[in-house]
Formats: C-alpha cells, sequence, structure tokens
C-alpha cells in the first residue's frame, strides 16, 4: 500500500471523494447566492434559513402529505422560491435605491424570524427523513464504501450547476438578466420587464437554496438551525470566488470541499477554520476574488 | 476666538446642539446616577456595558460609514484578557479593564490594516471572516476554558482599596466607565477628526481629492472603536464574573448591529437607548425562548424599512435638533 | 476606646447594621417569624420554599431535561406531600439557552430579586459550572440534574452544591470498561473539539487502559459539526473493534446515522455512544440505533415504581417518557424537601448538609446516598438498543446488559481532588 505523507492512497481518495461530496453543498448553495449578489447585487443573508425551509417542506410533504423525495426535489423549490419572489416584491424591492447593506440588514431579519419561527414549533433536536429507496445502499469501490445517495448528490448538484452557468452566461434569458444588471433603464427601454425579471431571479436563487436543502435533508439533521452557521461559510465561498461570478462559486465551491476534506486528514482542528483563512488571504491578493472582476 | 472662517449662523447652530447634548447627557447622567434605587444593579450595569459597545460601533457606523459585521471579536478577546488576567494572574480590577482593553487594540490594529483595503461588502465580510477565526481560536485555545468560559472572575479590590463585591461600589465603576467612554467618543465625533470621517463617509473620492489620507483615517476610526469596544467588554467580564464564547459568537455581532440601528445610527444617544431596549427586551421576553430572535428579527425588518433613523433619530428629526 | 467588650460590641453592631440595611425586609420578616415560634416554617425565609428549575426549554437539550423536567419537580412535590405538611413550595422555570452569561443572570436575578432558595437540573456544563459559582457566593443550594462535568465534585465542588443523575466519570468508566470486559479492546475515538468532548476521551482512556483494552487511534472533530463522514472513514480503516463517539447531542445523532450511512456497523464495528439519552434513541428510531450501547442510571421499565412513574410523566408531558435527567430532578427535588423538612430551614448551606445526612431513598433510583464531596450515589446500568423486531411498546427501546452497583459507579473520593474532602 502506497503511502502520502503517511496516509495511505486509498484513504486518501476515500477522503477526497467526501469533501467532493461536501463541496457539492457549498456549490450549489454558492451558486444561489452568486447569483443573487451577481445579478441584483443583493447580500441574501436569508440564504441559510431558505435552505432549512427547504429540508423542512420537504420533510412535511412526506410526513403530512405522504409526498416522496423525487417529487419534493421538484415542489420543494418552487414552492420556497415562491415565497422568495414574494419577499422580494414587498420588501427587498423598496430598497434598491438604497445602499446595499440595507439588503444586508434585512435579509439578516428575515433569517432570525424565520429560523426563530421555526425553532419555536420543531425545538433544536431535528426531524427524520429517509434516504429513499431507490437510492439507498452503495457500491464497494475498493478504497471505500460510496453510498448511492452520497453519489446522486454529486451528480445531482453537477448538473444543476452547470446548467445555471449555461443559461446566464449562453443563452438569450441570461444575456437580458446580464444587461439588466448593468443599465436597468436601457434593458427596460428596450421593452424588456426588467422589475418582474429581477423578481424571477431572485426566486430562482432562493430555490436553489431550498433544492440543497432537499438533497440536504436525508443525510443531515433536518433541523431549524442546520442553515445558521453553514452561510457564513457559503458567504466566504462566494466572496473567494469573486462576487458576482457563478463559475467562480462553483468552481470555489468544489475546491472548497476538497481542501477541507485534505484539512480534515491532516490536521482536523482547523477544519472549520480553513475557509476563513484563504479567504483572507484572496482579499488581501487578489481583492475581487479569483474570478471576480471589479465592480 | 479661532472661528473667524466660519460664519457666525454655523456657529450658533453649532452652540445651540452642544447645550442640547449637555442637557441630554446631563439627563442620562442623572437617572443612571439614581436608578439602582429602583431597578436591579446588576441588569443596569449589562445595559450600560452594551450602551458603551453599540456607541464603539455608532463610531465606526453610523460616522464613519462602515458596517463591522465581526466586532463581537473585540467585545469578547478584551472580556478573556481582562478575565484570564484577574483570575490567573490577580491583577486588580482596574489593571485587568486595563490589560483587556489594550488587547482589544492591538486586535483592532490587525483587523483594521488587513480589512481598511476593502469598502461595502468587502469590509463586511472580511470582519466576519476575521471574527470567526477568533471565535474558532476561543473555542479551542486551553486559556479560554472553550464552552465553559473563564468562570469565577473575581471582582477584586478596586486600586486595592474599595471591594467589588459590594454591587453598589461596582455599579459606581461602570458608570464611571460609561460616561467617561461615552464622552471621549463624543469628543472624537466632534472633533477635526470626526469632521474629516463624515466627509469620508458622504463622499469618499471628494475627500480623497480634498488630499485626505482616507486609509489612514478610517484605520484610526477602526481602531477607536475596536479599543472602546474592548473597554465594554472588558469590564462585562469583571461585573459578570465571566467571560465566554457568546461575546465572541458572530450573533452577537449581529445583535450590535441591531442595537445601532434601533436606536439611530449617527445619532449621540442612538445606540444607548437601542442598547437598553434590547437588553429589557431580552431579558423580559427570556420566559419565551426561541420567540426573542423573532422578535429581533421583526425589529431589524421594520427598521429597515419603515424605519431608517431609529429611535433617537426620528426623535431628533421631529424636535427638529440633532441628537 | 479602651473598653474592649464595649469596643467589639460596637464592632459586632456596625456588623449587623451592614447587613440590615439590605436583607431588612426579610431580617424582619425571619424574625417576626421566629417569634411565631409554634410554627414549624420558623426559618424558611419569605415563608416559602421557592425552586428554580432552570435548563434547554428550546434547544439541544429541551426533550433531554426542559419543559418535562417542570413536571418532573411538580410531581415530586405532590408527591412530598408539602401541603399537607403546611409548607409552601413555589417553582419557577427558565431557559438558559445553553449560554453561561444567560444562565449566570437568571441565576442572579433569581437569587437577589425573586428570592429563589434552591436551583435544579441545569444541563450543559459551563453554565452549571457558572451557576455553581454563583449559588457558593451567595449560600444558596444548587442541585445538578444534567450536567455532565464531573468537576462539580471534584476541583469545583462546593458545600453549596450537588450533583446527581451522572458524570462524564461515570460514563466513561460504566462504558468503557463494561464494553472492553465483553470484547471490545480496540478503541477508535471521534471527539468533539472542546473541553467536554477531551475530557470525555480522557477519562474513557483511562477506563479501557486499566480494563486492558487499547484506544488505537482518536481524531478531534470541531464542533459543532454536522459531517462526519470523513472522520467515520478514518475510524473504519482504523479497524478497531469499537468507535467511542466522544460527543453529545447533534454531533452523537448525526455521527450515527452517518455511520450506518456508510455501512461502518454492517461492517462488524460497533459505536459506543458516551453521552446518550431516550430522547435521542427516539429521535434516531430504532433502525439506525440498535446496537448502540451506552451507560445510563434510569431507564422507565426497570421495575413497577419506575414504570408507574413513566406512565404519569407520559400523561403530563404529551407522552413523551422520562430520560435519565428528568427522573433525577424529580429525585432530587423530593430529597431536597426532606432535607429542608427535617432541618427546618431553607438555608442553602444547612440544606445541603443535611442532604447529605439524611440516605437517598425514591421510587426512581432506589436507595443511595449524598458524599461529602456532593456526588449522589446510585446505581448505574450499562444498557444496549433494541432491534426494532424486539420492542414491543411505545419507548420499548433499551435491554439492560449489565448493573454497576453505587459504590463502583462514581469516582472514588479520594481521586477527585475537593478541597472540602481532606
Amino acid at each position: 500500500m502506497t503511502e502520502i505523507f503517511g496516509i495511505p492512497t486509498q484513504a486518501l481518495f476515500g477522503q477526497l471523494l467526501i469533501g467532493l461530496i461536501n463541496g457539492s453543498f457549498y456549490a450549489l448553495l454558492s451558486l444561489g447566492l452568486a447569483v443573487i449578489f451577481g445579478l441584483l447585487n443583493i447580500i441574501n443573508f436569508a440564504h441559510g434559513a431558505q435552505y432549512m425551509l427547504g429540508a423542512f417542506v420537504a420533510y412535511l410533504l412526506l410526513s403530512k402529505l405522504g409526498i416522496n423525495y423525487w417529487w419534493a426535489l421538484l415542489i420543494t423549490p418552487l414552492v420556497v422560491g415562491a415565497s422568495g419572489m414574494v419577499i422580494e416584491r414587498l420588501m427587498l424591492s423598496k430598497l434598491y435605491k438604497l445602499d446595499h447593506l440595507y439588503g444586508l440588514l434585512l435579509t439578516f431579519g428575515l433569517a432570525l424570524i424565520i429560523q426563530g419561527v421555526f425553532r419555536n414549533i420543531y425545538g433544536s433536536s431535528g426531524e427524520p427523513y429517509q434516504i429513499p429507496d431507490a437510492l439507498q445502499g452503495g457500491q464497494n469501490l475498493g478504497f471505500m464504501f460510496l453510498p448511492n445517495y452520497r453519489a446522486w448528490i454529486i451528480v445531482a448538484s453537477l448538473i444543476t450547476c452547470l446548467s445555471t452557468w449555461y443559461v446566464i452566461e449562453r443563452t438569450k434569458l441570461g444575456a437580458y438578466l446580464r444587461a439588466a444588471t448593468e443599465n436597468p433603464q436601457l434593458v427596460q427601454a428596450f421593452g424588456v420587464n426588467v422589475p418582474r425579471m429581477i423578481t424571477l431571479t431572485y426566486g430562482f436563487g432562493v430555490g436553489l437554496a431550498a433544492l440543497a436543502g432537499v438533497m440536504a435533508a436525508p443525510v443531515y439533521q433536518v433541523s431549524p438551525q442546520m442553515g445558521a452557521d453553514l452561510i457564513i461559510v457559503v458567504f466566504a465561498v462566494v466572496v473567494i470566488g469573486g462576487m458576482g461570478s457563478i463559475l467562480g462559486a462553483i468552481t470555489t465551491g468544489f475546491a472548497l470541499g476538497l481542501i477541507e476534506g485534505l484539512t480534515k486528514v491532516f490536521y482536523p482542528e482547523a477544519s472549520s477554520t480553513v475557509i476563513f483563512i484563504i479567504m483572507v488571504i484572496v482579499l488581501l491578493v487578489r481583492p475581487a476574488g479569483l474570478f471576480g472582476t471589479q465592480k | 476666538m479661532t472661528r473667524d472662517t466660519l460664519p457666525s449662523a454655523a456657529a450658533q447652530k453649532r452652540a445651540a446642539e452642544l447645550r442640547t447634548h449637555r442637557i441630554a447627557f446631563g439627563l442620562m447622567a442623572l437617572l443612571l446616577f439614581f436608578a439602582p434605587a429602583v431597578l436591579y444593579p446588576v441588569f443596569m450595569m449589562k445595559i450600560m456595558c452594551f450602551a458603551l459597545f453599540a456607541c464603539a460601533f455608532n463610531l465606526l457606523l453610523g460616522f464613519g460609514g462602515l458596517l463591522s459585521f465581526g466586532h463581537a471579536m473585540f467585545l469578547g478577546s478584551a472580556g478573556y484578557a481582562a478575565a484570564h488576567s484577574a483570575k490567573v494572574w490577580s491583577l486588580t480590577p482596574e489593571l485587568a479593564i486595563l490589560f483587556g482593553t489594550l488587547c482589544a487594540c492591538v486586535l483592532s490594529v490587525g483587523a483594521g490594516l488587513l480589512a481598511i483595503r476593502r469598502q461595502g461588502i468587502y469590509f463586511a465580510m472580511i470582519t466576519l471572516a476575521l471574527a470567526q477565526m477568533v471565535f474558532f481560536f476561543s473555542l479551542q485555545a486551553p486559556f479560554t476554558g472553550g464552552e465553559d468560559g473563564i468562570q469565577g472572575v473575581p471582582r477584586g479590590m478596586l486600586f486595592g482599596l474599595i471591594d467589588l463585591k459590594n454591587p453598589l461600589a461596582m455599579y459606581g465603576v461602570v458608570l464611571v466607565i460609561f460616561l467617561g467612554g461615552f464622552a471621549l467618543i463624543y469628543r472624537i465625533v466632534h472633533s477635526p477628526f470626526g469632521q474629516v470621517l463624515k466627509a469620508i463617509r458622504e463622499n469618499q473620492d471628494r475627500a480623497i481629492s480634498l488630499g485626505y489620507d482616507i486609509d489612514r483615517y478610517k484605520l484610526l476610526a477602526f481602531v477607536l472603536s475596536g479599543t472602546i469596544a474592548g473597554l465594554a467588554g472588558a469590564t462585562k467580564a469583571i461585573v459578570f464574573q465571566l467571560a465566554s464564547l457568546t461575546d465572541v459568537h458572530w450573533t452577537m455581532s449581529g445583535e450590535v448591529v441591531l442595537m445601532t440601528l434601533l436606536g439611530g445610527m449617527g445619532t449621540v444617544f442612538g445606540p444607548v437607548v437601542g442598547a437598553a431596549l434590547i437588553i429589557t427586551m431580552q431579558n423580559y421576553l427570556a420566559q419565551l425562548g426561541a420567540w426573542v430572535t423573532v422578535v429581533q428579527g421583526v425589529i431589524f425588518v421594520v427598521c429597515v424599512l419603515a424605519f431608517r433613523r431609529g429611535i433617537i433619530g426620528e426623535l431628533g428629526h421631529w424636535l427638529r435638533k440633532p441628537l | 476606646m479602651r473598653n474592649r467588650p464595649a469596643r467589639r460590641m460596637l464592632v459586632q453592631l456596625k456588623g449587623l447594621q451592614m447587613k440590615l440595611k439590605p436583607n431588612l425586609l426579610s431580617t424582619l420578616v425571619a424574625a417576626a417569624c421566629g417569634l411565631a415560634a409554634a410554627s414549624a416554617q420558623a426559618q424558611i425565609s419569605d415563608g416559602v420554599i421557592k425552586i428554580g428549575v432552570m435548563n434547554d426549554m428550546s434547544g439541544l437539550y429541551a426533550d433531554v431535561s426542559g419543559p418535562g423536567a417542570v413536571v418532573a419537580a411538580k410531581m415530586a412535590v405532590e408527591d412530598f406531600g408539602a401541603a399537607k405538611k403546611g409548607m409552601k413550595v413555589e417553582i419557577v422555570a427558565a431557559d438558559h439557552q445553553n449560554k453561561p452569561d444567560v444562565g449566570s443572570t437568571v441565576a442572579r436575578t433569581w437569587y437577589d430579586v425573586d428570592k429563589v432558595d434552591a436551583i435544579f437540573d441545569v444541563p450543559t456544563s459551563s453554565v452549571a459550572l457558572a451557576i455553581n459559582q454563583i449559588t457558593r457566593d451567595k449560600g444558596k443550594a444548587f442541585i445538578n440534574s444534567g450536567a455532565a462535568s464531573s468537576d462539580l465534585t471534584g476541583k469545583a465542588c462546593s458545600p453549596n452544591t450537588v450533583h446527581w443523575t451522572y458524570d462524564t466519570w461515570m460514563l466513561a468508566n460504566g462504558t468503557g470498561s463494561a464494553i472492553v470486559k465483553t470484547g471490545g479492546n480496540t478503541w477508535f475515538f471521534l471527539t468533539a473539539d472542546y473541553a467536554f468532548g477531551h475530557a470525555l476521551e480522557r477519562d474513557t482512556t483511562a477506563a479501557i487502559n486499566k480494563a486492558g483494552g487499547k484506544v488505537i487511534g482518536s481524531v478531534r472533530v470541531p464542533f459543532p459539526g454536522t459531517d462526519f463522514s470523513s472522520f467515520l472513514l478514518q475510524a473504519q480503516a482504523s479497524k478497531a473493534k469499537v468507535i467511542g463517539l466522544a460527543n453529545a447531542g447533534g454531533d452523537t445523532i448525526n455521527s450515527i446515522k452517518q455511520a450506518a450511512e456508510f455501512g461502518i456497523t454492517k461492517g462488524g464495528q460497533s459505536l459506543a455512544g458516551m453521552l446518550m439519552f431516550l430522547a435521542d434513541v427516539h429521535s434516531l428510531g430504532l433502525n439506525t440505533a440498535q446496537g448502540l450501547i451506552f451507560t445510563t442510571t434510569f431507564y422507565w421499565d426497570l421495575n413497577d415504581q419506575t414504570r408507574a412513574f413513566a406512565k404519569r410523566m407520559a400523561a403530563a408531558n404529551n407522552g413523551k417518557y422520562p430520560t435519565m435527567v428528568q427522573a433525577g430532578v424529580y429525585s432530587s427535588v423530593l430529597h431536597y424537601l426532606k432535607a429542608v423538612e427535617a432541618a427546618k430551614t431553607d438555608d442553602g448551606t444547612k440544606v445541603v448538609a443535611k442532604m447529605k445526612e439524611l440516605p437517598t431513598d425514591d421510587p426512581l433510583f432506589g436507595k443511595g446516598s449524598i458524599r461529602a464531596d456532593g456526588r449522589a450515589l446510585h446505581p448505574a446500568y450499562l444498557v444496549e438498543v433494541k432491534k426494532p423486531s424486539e420492542s414491543k411498546g411505545p419507548y420499548d427501546y433499551l435491554k439492560i446488559r449489565a448493573t454497576i452497583p453505587a459504590d463502583q459507579a462514581f469516582r472514588p473520593l479520594a481521586d477527585g481532588g475537593c478541597p472540602l474532602v481532606k
């Protein structure tokens, strides 16, 4: 058995694969944040709470209505995304003419409300959610046992991230969106309904968070606190990747998962802090982030 | 004598403002002085510590226009430093508080040098990241006691003479520190330095074109804000005889934003009122458990949407005097 | 003044004057009550025995103690028959949110303003240690039923504190040595990287080594965590027979779920939860939790008395069966009231001294005693989680593997480093 730095290669591959799985979650979540910030210039602090909402809606769909995981994957992002659109229409749109920081504070307050309400109803212990039958069990890859569900996470996340990137960067709709961010008045003068596009975009970003929540429900505890500490890490990912860059968010998300996975092997105590250290370094060396452009 | 270049109308306005502020300060001092006869002293001391924290934060946000999302790192690290020095090195309380404040000062210089290079949301994110690093350090470092925090911190004998276990003696000390810190912040804001800071907040490019080295001003504001926040944290650690992780957690950074926003950003007395209200609410709604978070969230949302001037800001607007 | 006796009296009078000022009202009330000498409440402050139950009402440990503990306390007061004996007992409750600063503020307000005489429960060691100190400073009573830190009867021991139910030493020894004796002699630890996790790992390692086993590896996991897959994989690679989970609450539940997901238990390694409660098993479900081994000092299905108590609790607590922490609150309140009755006072230091004098005897923990360092002694049980097929009714989750008698379950008196024990 060969060893790299004292860790057998087999074990190392196992850890890297797990890192990739975690990276999928980071990528999905930071994708939503990057879409919202890149196109709307809003810092969505409620992203973690919306991720939690996604998991809870999936749980409720299953326990109260008997709707299974696969339908939940479809319905939940629509439901939570719709709630996001309501928030945008009623509250966020009033703040566009002000300093960006007010948007941050508003979404921070919303996050507190959502999390507090759910904590009151459900307590903190967490609700059970089973892995769907079709994805139970796993494959023995030789160097580790890979649960099928975890493999599904990587695949689903990659598909979602790449298709979102494609839509935004390579299609006409995406072009309208990007133009609307640069110069809303001009685009509106061309007859495009800019406010409606903005609302839909925010809803889409929120829907992405909810999707991540549904995918997390079977493996992480469905609890009101699940998004609270995660959101800070996701912010760091987005900042490192470059706040407006979709590709940056996706790449950094996966890369971070891998780096964190390696840290867990060699120096586990630091695995929570490594992301912040990287963020500070990146911001000093490349202030706009790795893939970002100075706005 | 030296204000020949200012038109007299502005000087008169400034003098009137000063009068209002002096009266308000006197009222506040009197209220606080007699409060322990009616209200529980420990509760009032908590309010004063957080009011000082909020005032220090407001110096940076309200007057400097810089939103730091990591101010808890100053509150908490000063608390740990003061607690450790009082408990393990047996320093007298005034030295412990001084030591805590000094540590916060050093930390703010380091953090400021890193954060000042960026603005707006990036600045907020860097401060958040730095605060998280301080949090994880506090979680793991052996001397901070991790989850337990530093407990059983002795109140000690002030100057070796006055026993601070007596709640009234402790109250007197906290009152002096609060009023002193408040007056210091007031002096900083209403000084040429403060004017330049306001100018930078309004229009940074113009300030640069006028020849001001804005990075130095911003750094100085950051360090002052962090140091006084540290003073509040060190005092709090001695009062409650405890330094814990709550004080370095990012939710504490969020709370001080809430206090300042509710009271009124950029007002002199706003943060004090905001802190008093939030602490009182937390106290009386404590039985309701998690509803406190919901109420705080609602206050955030309402303030941002409809009430941006905050309580004192609205009051000042209504009275047409800046408060 | 040359007249020494007169000077002494003057100093004493001055001292009395200093003490009278803040407590004037209560001193007068006490004096008035004292004059009515016939009443058995002669020295109960304010005529009321006020009990405060402080714990986590809405967070991680809400199901472990939470509102259920308040229910248990009320049941204890009823069963004691306070009303018939002419003793007025009031119960207040508060949520400390697992934060030491919130807990210490509530404790101070309770003691200074609300005239609470004794505080019960308090899970979360950091809060418990803070309240331990405050209670000592103010001469009240603190009977802890929920916290894990064995320091409460060790270097932080106090004449005003009693530690009920469990502590890290008992858990480490119970689970550690018992598992080694049944063949699990190689261990790998997943340790939550904070003081509690470290202490648990340290105590369990000592117990394992003493019983002839070996710890072949460990990994420190950042606290709190959500994803343990990476660390579980390291545990799997170590080929240790037992994976010790030196963590609690959500971390334990997540690690167990993920261990099942990654086929670790199917691969032959067993999981040892160092700190687990009935509520955790309930939230995991028997499918995931089956085969888990841990130590507890109370299980509702032990005997008829515990079963009767469980039925009463379930009826008053939304159908939830009692955990060992809630049972501990019941027993400790009961014993406290007995001690108050016997000592004819609710002065904290005196009542705790009386609690150590009287042997404990209640339907839940059986016969036991309280040592000089404040440690309550009662038997402990090594339990295993049943398979789903073995469970016949609601909350029928555990089977008893071994019983550890009271005098062996807890750390020997001399080893704690408690300054009260000379």
